[in-house]
């Protein structure tokens, strides 16, 4: 009988040798004349295990991990392809703790299947979603995405009904989709892992939203780090239009829609939804000033529903099961379940999707396993470059991973990462970091950002060599206030959540006594 | 304005296949969206960098000026109007990776090649390049080598990479 090997193709997999890996288990499958079929599936989300490479059996499929090429042989000699025991085995996929203890919903497929295999998307659930909103009126298909909760995942947390509707109640000759997958966040790479491992699920959102608002034109814009993604989505894109689920009349609905991948040009800025448009635009990727909303007047003056990779995802599962099954995970304000990215100094690193309202202290400690380097957590940093740096007490806050939540704890949410350090790191050094991804990713579109990145980062090393503490604080104060309240988009107008959170919660980092920085971002009067 | 170009870039002068690629790649964008992103990249991916005479061609082809064309070469740091160092090691900056020491990591390249972050060696050798994220961070520290992502690095596999860019001739 014909054996599948599952090897991973996900871009992080391959970092770690998967192609290796996949080349030597052909050859030495060649060599004992075994026939097997090499699967190249995305990425369970266990990636201190990767490269892992998994066996279809009767009993299900068991996992080994991470495997080196030199391992392989070793791997035919114990019977790995029906599940034989290893020093590499991890027994049956489905029962590691990691993977059963999630609530996978945007990832089910993801890891599974294989991503460019429209057959095994479809086996899974996949375009029932779409064929049941093929029936739907426009405004049903809004009042499904309304009644589900949903908020848009790439920080800003928009409900996303009402941005549909908004674009659909304008008058227009034209309306378009475009799919935010400049997924520059550091510690952000779920966006990555769905796009690599489950693609068709981002086709299938996007085309509901284009049946919700009337448009026949899509677009994907992708960052240009993601090379491997480009080519894994490029294919399933033609694959989707080879089986009639692009183009001209999809799936028998009488509807057209198109969907173009774009790549970046190697700009975080990019990924703020009026840099990407100007972006599209062959323009330099400045922001715009808003209002006009992208919903109002997006790409090329028409409404644009713009959304992040995660949240037209979120739509084909909303679709597939109903809103009211949506509902039923997460809490009031926050519906659905979340994919938490782990990362940095940690055990376990990886993609962990659960209900929104998951207890942070049991993602850092229960999945992640506590620091890789053994040694205490120092703080913790969520929502991406430009979210709070946390203490280590906040972990026995009971602090619950929801939009609310985070800001409550003095921070945000963002895209759902969670980066740990341990005691070694040093806090300064990571805010003059921040300043300085700041001051290179500002568009120099407004004063406030583009002078204040680097101001701030100046006057921070100055209070850090000990310069003039008392002035540089009360600059920093007043330089924090003018970035947050006019910058124009988020890169700017953040900025100062990470350095004061960094100052409030690690003054000695800095040379300086408890309390001697006070300037709070989320103060009304800042 | 070429002209003024010409002054502050070593001009690589093309060929009549350059020519023609580049004509062909332009060419090629149907969609207005991303049209100029695209050229650039297809340009970049030919000859490794947008030589300062394709400009016009671009601009005339996409239907913008001159200034738009260059505004967004030097705008987008995917693209570059010399050719390309011979080694581009990208080391992720960012704060997964810097919980994983990418700093000793961006440390022993700086002295090993004798340049900062962000610069060439004078014969165009190797760069080093900051970059903020790699979508890599579950296996920190990152970087690429000329596009390619290796991750888990320590000082021992970059020793073993820089070994051989220096063993190359």
């Amino acid at each position: 009988m014909r054996k599948t090997i599952y090897i991973p193709g996900d871009s992080s997999a391959r970092a770690a040798g998967s192609d290796e890996v996949a080349l030597e288990i052909r050859k030495e499958a060649e060599k004992r004349g075994l026939n097997v079929d090499i699967v190249r599936n995305g990425s369970r989300g266990m990636y201190w295990l990767e490269p892992l490479l998994e066996v279809s059996t009767p009993e299900g499929r068991f996992s080994y991990g991470p495997v080196s090429p030199a391992s392989a042989g070793s791997l035919f000699d114990a019977g790995f392809l029906d599940g034989g025991g290893h020093p590499l085995s991890l027994g049956r996929t489905e029962d590691i703790p990691y993977l059963k203890d999630q609530e996978r919903l945007l990832f089910k497929r993801a890891g599974l299947t294989d991503p460019l295999s429209i057959e095994d998307y479809r086996r899974h659930g996949g375009y029932k979603g779409l064929q049941r909103a093929i029936n739907l009126t426009p405004r049903d298909i809004i009042e499904e995405v309304k009644a589900s909760g949903h908020r848009g995942r790439g920080g800003g947390a928009f409900p996303t009904g009402l941005k549909w509707e908004t674009a659909l109640k304008t008058p227009s000759d034209a309306r378009f989709v475009v799919c935010n997958a400049d997924e520059g966040d550091c510690g952000s790479f779920s966006d990555r892992m769905i796009m690599e491992g489950d693609p068709f699920a981002l086709i299938e959102g996007m085309t509901i939203a284009a049946l919700a608002v009337g448009a026949r034109k899509g677009y994907v814009y992708l960052r240009s780090e993601y090379p491997y993604t480009k080519d894994i989505f490029g294919k399933a894109l033609k694959t989707a239009y080879d089986n009639g689920c692009l183009g001209r009349n999809i799936l028998g609905s009488n509807k057209d829609f198109d969907i173009s991948l774009i790549m970046g040009g190697g700009s975080y800025i990019c990924g703020e939804e009026t840099a990407l448009l100007e972006s599209m635009e062959n323009r330099r990727g400045m922001v715009r000033p808003r209002p006009p909303v992208p919903a109002v007047s997006g790409l090329f003056s028409r409404p644009t529903v713009l959304n992040n990779v995660m949240t037209f995802v979120a739509v084909a599962s909303i679709f597939e099961n109903g809103a009211e099954f949506y509902r039923r995970y997460g809490t009031q304000g926050s519906t659905g379940t979340l994919p938490i990215q782990l990362s940095g100094n940690i055990k376990r690193p990886g993609l962990i999707e659960k209900a929104f309202g998951a207890d942070l202290k049991e993602i850092v400690y229960g999945f992640g396993g506590g620091t890789a380097s053994g040694r205490p957590v120092k703080a913790i940093k969520a929502g991406g470059p430009l979210g709070a740096y946390l203490p280590a007490s906040v972990l026995e806050k009971g602090v619950k991973l929801t939009y609310e939540d985070l800001i409550a704890n003095g921070g945000i949410l963002g895209h759902g990462s969670i980066i740990v350090f341990d005691d070694s790191i040093d806090i300064s050094q990571m805010a003059l970091g921040t300043l300085k991804f700041g001051a290179y990713e500002s568009c120099g579109k407004c004063t406030p950002c583009r002078i204040g990145s680097v101001r701030a980062m100046e006057i921070v090393e100055g209070i850090v060599a000990g310069n003039d503490v008392e002035n540089g604080l009360v600059l920093l104060k007043d330089l924090l206030s003018t970035m947050s309240n006019l910058s124009l988009c988020g890169l700017g107008g953040l900025l100062p959540l990470p350095i004061s959170s960094a100052l409030r919660h690690f003054p000695e980092d800095f040379g300086l006594k408890k309390g001697s920085f006070d300037w709070d971002y989320y103060a009304k009067d800042r | 304005m070429l002209a003024l170009l010409a002054d502050s870039y070593s001009i690589h002068f093309m060929d009549n296949r350059d020519r023609q690629a580049i004509e062909n790649i332009i060419g090629k964008t149907e969609d207005r969206a991303g049209a100029l992103l695209s050229a650039l990249h297809g340009i970049t991916d030919k000859l490794g960098h947008i030589p300062v005479e394709a400009i016009p061609l671009i601009a005339r082809g996409l239907n913008l000026s001159v200034a738009d064309v260059y505004g967004a070469i030097t705008f987008y740091k995917d693209f570059r109007l010399s050719p390309p160092p011979l080694n581009v090691l990208k080391i992720c900056q960012a704060e997964s990776c810097q919980s994983r020491d990418a700093s000793g990591l961006t440390r022993y390249a700086r002295a090993r090649l004798g340049i900062g972050l962000g610069e060439a060696a004078p014969d165009n050798k190797a760069a080093i390049e900051p970059v903020y994220c790699l979508g890599n961070c579950a296996c920190s520290p990152s970087i690429t080598h000329n596009g390619k992502l290796l991750g888990r690095m320590d000082e021992k596999k970059l020793k073993e990479l820089i070994d051989a860019i220096e063993e190359k001739p």
